[in-house]
């Protein structure tokens, strides 16, 4: 039978200075922990809101991202002609040709201007993307008009409904927000295709977004669309292609959140080691007792051990604390496909959460090894003189 | 048969380069149901003896049996759960853990034997009955008196019905009334519940309620 963990919760309390000052330790490491996966969380949730799994995103053969891709407007009409694509209240097929650009735009604070991606859609877009208007109207079709996704209004200057926005040497005129979701969409400058069209890049869509009749229709498409001589294109679901997009960034958050976090927790670990090595210290004779109650030194191990663990476990509930106000906090960061900004919230999910105190456990377990390891080897006469 | 047999205890220590010679040839008997006590000056090695007969330590050479089982022979792991069966161990300055109620000092050798809660919980009060301090279940050590305390320890060191209860100075930090009220029990625990007992003291008085009286002097014993 184990020593009665009561044994170890009360010993904690006898010395809460040490306890607490170790607990914190471990709570800033999982702060930041948490903080830092809620960046890579939020990001990715952003980019994989975007996409829905009923719809499908056709590119140029061979395009990576929107940016590499063009589509003639004849094979859009092809693209368009499918069966198996739904329609919406019009009759009309629910597919949005878009243009996608990256324009700069000055920031609202500071100096300076970031790049943003300057989408043109037709009217379907608004249904194939599940766009609503928060604010103000849609933009008028044939006029310099365009609507701002509501992340990136209070984040750059005359995005307000009533300013003049210029890019690619036209002033445009801001008639609406718009929210997606929160999806990346909501860190776009959306306008009116056929306006974008010739102040972009000519007479080519980069993006053919079609939503399906059937979800299941996907690949009897992709192989109708893919095997047609006419057409060199590619069909993905828009879930996978935006989820694919978020990845190399999210890798390289969570590689960031690992490297720190691990370089923080050697400090926390050997702050554990600190407290539990003193615990073991002022303890010796309570740990001979039992030995000589016939404690096998496993226990006692285990003991020290399940100790070092909850004082951790503290700091990682603590931790989760620290680190769950930022939940929400809108932020923003270049999508390295695009080059362009995408705001999006940091997201501390309960997984996080837990994730952070399941570390917090292993670092207190880590601290608490060679501390209880040395309990466990005590020469039990020693100790007692 | 004894309850417990030394044979040719042979017990040095090395400090530094020199080497302490404890023991030599030590042999000694102790019959079941007895109530011995060993006497000695500091240095003597009379703890040192507790320490062997319970395997708290090992001796260089010779053997160690008690109730039969060669003590200095058995594996660690072994021993541990020997000890919990068959030593009730009580120290001078009680050791008592003092984040834990008298109440689950007393538990703690119960929580190594296969024991119900129920069943743990009935020992344990029985066993603070008999030393007369079943009114202080939930009073941590530090809400104890030194007689008290060691009392606690007393319980717990019957608690699980050991075959041999060593006690070491057990009344060396008390006051001459809470002494006399622990040799009392020691006594009670011999003579009513037929405990065999080893007691180290300095104290003649104390000695003088065991039935047995060893002297331990530079590693030689005399009755």
């Amino acid at each position: 039978m184990k020593i009665p963990f009561v044994y170890n919760l009360r010993s904690i309390g006898q010395r809460p200075v040490s306890t607490a000052m170790t607990a914190l330790g471990v709570s800033l490491v999982v702060a930041v922990f948490v903080a830092m996966l809620a960046l890579a969380n939020g990001f990715r949730a952003a980019l994989v809101k975007t996409g829905s799994p009923g719809n499908v995103i056709v590119l140029r053969r061979g395009a990576a991202s929107e940016m590499e891709s063009g589509i003639s407007r004849e094979s859009e009409r092809l693209i368009a002609a499918d069966p198996r694509i739904a329609t919406g209240a019009a009759g009309r097929p629910l597919v949005s040709p878009e243009v996608f650009v990256v324009i700069n735009i000055p920031r609202a604070v500071g100096e300076g201007v970031n790049n943003v991606v300057a989408r043109g859609v037709n009217d379907e877009a608004f249904a194939v993307r599940n766009i609503h208007i928060v604010a103000g109207r849609k933009f008028e079709s044939g006029r310099s008009e365009i609507i701002i996704g509501k992340k990136i209004v209070p984040r750059f200057a005359h995005t307000a409904i009533g300013d003049t926005l210029r890019f690619a040497t036209r002033d445009w005129l801001v008639v609406g927000h718009f929210e997606a979701g929160g999806s990346a969409l909501e860190s776009e400058v959306w306008g009116e295709n056929e306006q974008f069209m010739p102040v972009f890049r000519g007479e080519v869509f980069q993006s053919v977004i079609l939503r399906l009749t059937d979800p299941a229709a996907f690949d009897d498409l992709k192989r109708a669309l893919e095997g047609d001589q006419r057409l060199t294109v590619q069909a993905q679901r828009e879930s996978a292609f935006y989820a694919g997009q978020s990845t190399v960034l999210t890798r390289i958050l969570t590689f960031l959140a690992v490297m720190i976090t691990s370089v923080m927790a050697v400090g926390a670990v050997f702050g554990a080691v600190n407290t539990m090595y003193a615990a073991v210290s002022s303890r010796t004779p309570e740990i001979a007792v039992l030995l000589t109650l016939g404690f096998p030194p496993r226990s006692v191990l285990a003991s020290f051990l399940a100790e070092s663990a909850a004082i951790a476990f503290l700091g990682g509930v603590a931790g989760g604390l620290l680190a769950l106000p930022i939940n929400g906090i809108v932020t923003s960061t270049t999508n390295w496909n695009s080059f362009s900004e995408v705001a999006f919230a940091f997201r501390v999910t309960p997984g996080l959460l837990v994730g952070g105190v399941i570390f917090a456990v292993v670092m207190g377990v880590v601290g608490g090894f060679f501390p209880a390891w040395r309990a466990a080897r005590l020469q039990v006469v020693q100790a007692l003189r | 048969m004894a309850l417990v047999e030394l044979r040719n205890v042979h017990k040095s220590f090395q400090r530094d380069t020199q080497v302490i010679e404890v023991f030599e040839n030590l042999t000694l008997d102790v019959a079941e149901r007895s109530f011995t006590a060993l006497m000695g000056p500091s240095g003597s090695g009379k703890s040192t003896l507790l320490n062997l007969i319970a395997g708290l330590d090992r001796p260089t050479s010779g053997t160690i049996t008690v109730a039969g089982a060669k003590v200095n022979a058995m594996p660690p792991t072994a021993l541990a759960a020997w000890r919990a069966r068959h030593i009730g161990f009580v120290f001078q300055s009680y050791n008592l853990l003092p984040v834990l109620t008298a109440f689950q000092n007393v538990e703690l050798p119960l929580l190594l034997a296969p024991l119900s809660r129920k069943q743990r919980d009935e020992r344990v009060r029985i066993a603070l009955g008999v030393v007369g301090l079943d009114d202080r279940l939930q009073h941590y050590p530090r809400q104890l008196s030194g007689g008290q305390e060691q009392r606690v320890a007393i319980a717990r060191a019957i608690v699980s019905d050991p075959t041999l209860i060593l006690l070491d100075e057990p009344t060396g930090q008390l006051d001459k009334r809470a002494a006399e009220e622990v040799l009392a029990l020691l006594q009670r625990l011999n003579s009513e519940l037929h405990k065999t007992i080893i007691i180290v003291t300095h104290d003649a008085h104390a000695a003088e309620k065991a039935k047995q009286v060893l002297h331990l002097e530079k590693g030689v014993l005399a009755a």
